[in-house]
């Protein structure tokens, strides 16, 4: 069985926290627990100020195998805002992040 | 239904139940009979699968422990928070016997009739205040109505048509139909689009547009995400959005860069324009603006010499001093830039199949409820014999006008309000304590709404239950598709939807018969515009465009005689062109071209305030996971976005020896609030960005807490009564100047 993961663009990632609720909503997760974080990234170079977000997943993601097993895609991939992000076997996801950068992939479980 | 087992509606949301201004297609997941789960539609065009933190949030929302729905009465003092649950018979058979009375008494006009901008309140509230017979249907609270309404009536006095940047939104294949092309370049005015789905916009279409090419020209005082990917950021002074789109206009004018073929052809008074925007130079914008010279021209030079681009444009341009100015002045970017109605470009919006929703305009009013009623609203309507514009343009009542008749009584005393939608004072309100004494004068005030808030505890006598979209039947038209919202579920207890409610209330109240025996009835009847109706458009996934030809279906509609009452080519202004020099802003008493207007409170109109007050304050900071002033309740939520927090910049806050994290106080002449210091490089040292419409509804709703209103609410620092001169804009939401001292315990 190849291992599954989440690919992520994350120069795309508006940091609209929709993986977020999407995730809470699939699990019914009460206060403080979820799968998936958004982190926000302020960074400043001498011309100019950067926000970036990156969401991360957590001990908690298991990468919607309720959904997956019906052949659906995770709550947070469906409902990503930005269609930045992609649920597929590892080896596929590497394959994808050589096109793109500023790009990461998570294998939770 | 076998038990346990899992159902799936198809439906279309409006505001979710829940507010935004997104047209959503989603899938609603039912169990048992309650709604379990809700998705994004993959096969609507409008959302395409996705969905918003606020729409992932409804079954949370829905079945909150603290929501209203049962009617109650208020059986204590207002604002003692004693509420007895009634039958709906009991509430309906009180307001119907009230209004009757005030009616008698006082007139039908001494009755206002009060919306926020949730669900789909447009429609449900006019049909009802039409039917009472009251002309002033008003957001109370809404100083200058400064919320698209003055740029709506800047675009129809300039093309007589509204205008939006062209994501592919008006064609069913959207980002595949080989009509379209993505904008070379998107200016985004004022507007964080990742925040929210604004006047019937996915934000989220930016990035799509992106992702397919299109580059960013960004105006903002804040650094954000978005100004970390343009090629252009112009970091301006809250409040001088107007200078830089006129100096745009005076780059692009006198570079001769602009579409001379469009001028020519289809635009009437470009050399008054011309004369005008030579006072208006790029280096006078940089003094003005903080914005320099340079920048403001690249900005120009790259829009005008990218055709197509577009231009998306947010709430603070209703909100600068002379609102309605400031919109007519970027307006004409797109004008002279031939950027219009074309792929790519800001397209034509109108109302999808020409069916009439939310009544915008006199237009449609007219259409809807006829001439003569129109005419006779026209005579009692609060400020519109103050303002031309606002007689003229749309059924509204000027809100800063609202307030001082409700202090003093003339020309006519108000007696009650119908409040649905809208927490007044712990929302919209620019200084909400004056409109807490005003409308704590009233006789009587009906609440309909979900949950309770710092309004309806301070005002409500009677408290109507409403109805998330999963319980209801609607219809939208805004902009496209068409679409109707399928009844998942009955009403949660005893809820209603704002359709059902209203109905039933026009029915009581109305002074000529209500032909519609039910809300299906009354949609059908919206919808023949459409030649359809409810079954048909449900049975096709809830959504339609309109067919190829139709005028609300772009492009080019200018050409092809579309846009004019007499089928000839050109626009639905007096001189069938684009008008740079505005007859209707002139005939409205106006000056016909835009010009500049310093806010009224700044550190260069009160250069002696600002030692006092050195910092400016822009409020009305978005926040992705609330709208307005809702949601504080929603866990799922309120995790994401805890506490009432503004940003202030890094070396500012060094300065005043504030840390990030620290509760401080914002203060000025006005107020004094509350907040959490968010210490950040992405604001400017002189700005500080706090968020609007907060409240906290884990604390003690009663008199005089009302949920921690007037402690944290921003808008405690705002004013009323400086709308500009066609009656719109003017406030001074998003530029005023505050202090930050630190609390001492």
């Amino acid at each position: 069985m190849p291992r599954n993961g989440l690919f992520i663009e994350y120069d795309y990632c508006t940091g609209c926290h929709a993986c977020e609720v999407a995730c809470k909503q699939e699990h019914n997760f009460s206060d403080g627990m979820c799968g998936i974080r958004v982190d926000e990234l302020v960074t400043v170079s001498p011309d100019k100020v950067h926000v970036d977000f990156i969401p991360i997943t957590t001990r908690f993601c298991d990468l919607c195998a309720k959904r997956t097993g019906k052949g659906e895609l995770p709550a947070c991939v469906k409902h990503c805002q930005a269609i930045c992000m992609m649920y597929g076997p590892v080896d596929k996801l590497v394959k994808e992040m050589e096109k793109k950068p500023r790009s990461s992939i998570f294998a939770p479980k | 239904m076998a038990k346990g087992k899992e159902s799936k509606v198809i439906s279309t949301m409006w505001s979710a139940g829940c507010g935004s201004h997104g047209g959503c297609g989603c899938e609603i997941y039912v169990e048992d009979g309650k709604v379990v789960r809700v998705e994004g539609d993959n096969n609507h065009p409008f959302n395409l699968g996705r969905l918003c933190p606020k729409g992932l949030a409804i079954p949370q929302y829905m079945y909150h422990p603290d929501r209203v729905t049962h009617p109650l009465k208020r059986v204590g003092k207002r604002g003692e928070g004693k509420w007895e649950r009634i039958t709906w018979d009991e509430a309906l058979d009180t307001i119907e016997k009230k209004f009757k009375d005030i009616r008698e008494k006082h007139g039908a006009e001494s009755v206002i009739f009060c919306q926020g901008t949730g669900r789909d309140i447009g429609g449900p509230i006019t049909f009802l205040m039409y039917a009472y017979g009251s002309p002033n249907w008003v957001q109370v609270g809404l100083a200058g109505h400064a919320c698209y309404t003055p740029r709506l009536g800047a675009m129809f006095a300039t093309q007589g048509a509204y205008c939006v940047a062209d994501c592919s939104q008006f064609l069913e294949k959207r980002y595949d139909s080989p009509e379209w092309t993505p904008p070379k370049y998107i200016i985004l005015w004022a507007q964080n689009p990742a925040a929210g789905c604004h006047d019937g916009f996915y934000g989220h279409w930016i990035i799509d547009c992106m992702r397919r090419g299109s580059k960013l020209i960004v105006i903002d005082p804040r650094s954000t995400w978005f100004t970390s990917r343009a090629e252009v950021h112009l970091q301006n002074r809250p409040g001088t959005d107007g200078i830089i789109a006129l100096a745009m206009l005076n780059v692009i004018i006198n570079e001769g860069i602009y579409d001379k073929e469009f001028v020519e052809k289809w635009c009437y008074g470009f050399d008054e324009l011309k004369e005008r925007v030579q006072e208006y130079t790029p280096e006078k914008a940089e003094e003005i603006s903080w914005v320099p010279a340079d920048l403001i021209r690249e900005a120009a030079r790259l829009y005008a010499k990218n055709k197509p681009s577009a231009i998306q444009w947010g709430e603070p341009v209703d909100a600068m001093p002379a609102g309605s100015v400031v919109a007519q002045a970027i307006n004409h970017l797109w004008a002279i830039t031939g950027n219009i109605d074309n792929p790519g470009g800001n397209v034509i919006a109108r109302n999808s199949h020409g069916v009439t929703t939310y009544p915008f305009s006199s237009a449609e009013l007219t259409k809807l409820y006829g001439e003569e009623l129109v005419k006779k609203l026209n005579e009692k309507r609060i400020g519109a014999n103050d303002y031309p514009m606002i007689k003229g343009f749309r059924g509204w009542v000027q809100p800063d006008i609202l307030i001082e008749q409700m202090e003093t009584g003339k020309p006519y005393e108000v007696k009650a309000a119908w409040i649905q939608t809208s927490n007044i004072i712990g929302g919209q309100a620019a200084d909400p304590r004056r409109h807490y004494e005003a409308m704590k004068k009233l006789d009587f005030v009906v609440v309909v709404d979900l949950f309770q808030n710092p309004t309806s505890m301070a005002l409500a006598d009677i408290f109507l239950p409403a109805a998330t979209f999963c319980e209801k039947e609607s219809f939208r038209s805004w902009w496209q598709p068409l679409g109707v919202t399928v009844k998942a579920i009955d009403g949660v207890d005893e809820s209603r939807s704002d359709w059902e409610i209203n109905l039933e209330m026009a029915k009581r109240l109305a002074t000529n018969p209500i032909k519609y025996n039910t809300v299906r009835e009354l949609i059908d009847d919206r919808l023949k515009d459409g030649n359809t109706n409810f079954e048909k458009l449900k049975a096709k996934g809830c959504w339609e465009y309109p067919p190829e030809g139709h005028p609300t279906r772009p492009y080019y509609r200018y050409q092809k005689g579309l846009l004019r009452g007499d089928g000839q080519p050109g626009f639905d202004t007096p001189s069938g062109k684009v008008e740079l020099y505005s007859t209707r802003y002139e005939g409205w008493g106006l000056d016909p071209l835009p010009y500049y207007e310093e806010p009224r409170e700044s550190p260069v109109a009160t250069p002696d305030l600002c030692k006092k007050y050195p910092l400016i304050l822009t409020t009305g900071r978005r926040s992705p996971v609330f709208f307005h002033s809702e949601h504080r309740m929603i866990p799922w939520l309120r995790e994401l976005d805890p506490d009432p927090e503004f940003e202030i910049n890094d070396k500012t806050a060094g300065e005043l020896d504030v840390s990030n994290g620290e509760w401080v106080y914002i203060e000025n002449a006005r107020g004094k609030i509350k907040m959490k210091a968010k210490v950040t490089p992405t604001a400017h040292p002189m700005v500080i960005t706090a968020p609007h419409g907060w409240w906290l509804p884990e604390t003690d709703g009663k008199e005089p807490n009302l949920y921690g209103t007037w402690d944290y609410n921003i808008n405690n620092l705002t004013s009323m009564g400086n709308q500009g001169k066609s009656g719109f804009g003017g406030t001074d939401y998003r530029s005023a100047l505050c202090r930050i001292t630190k609390i001492k315990d």
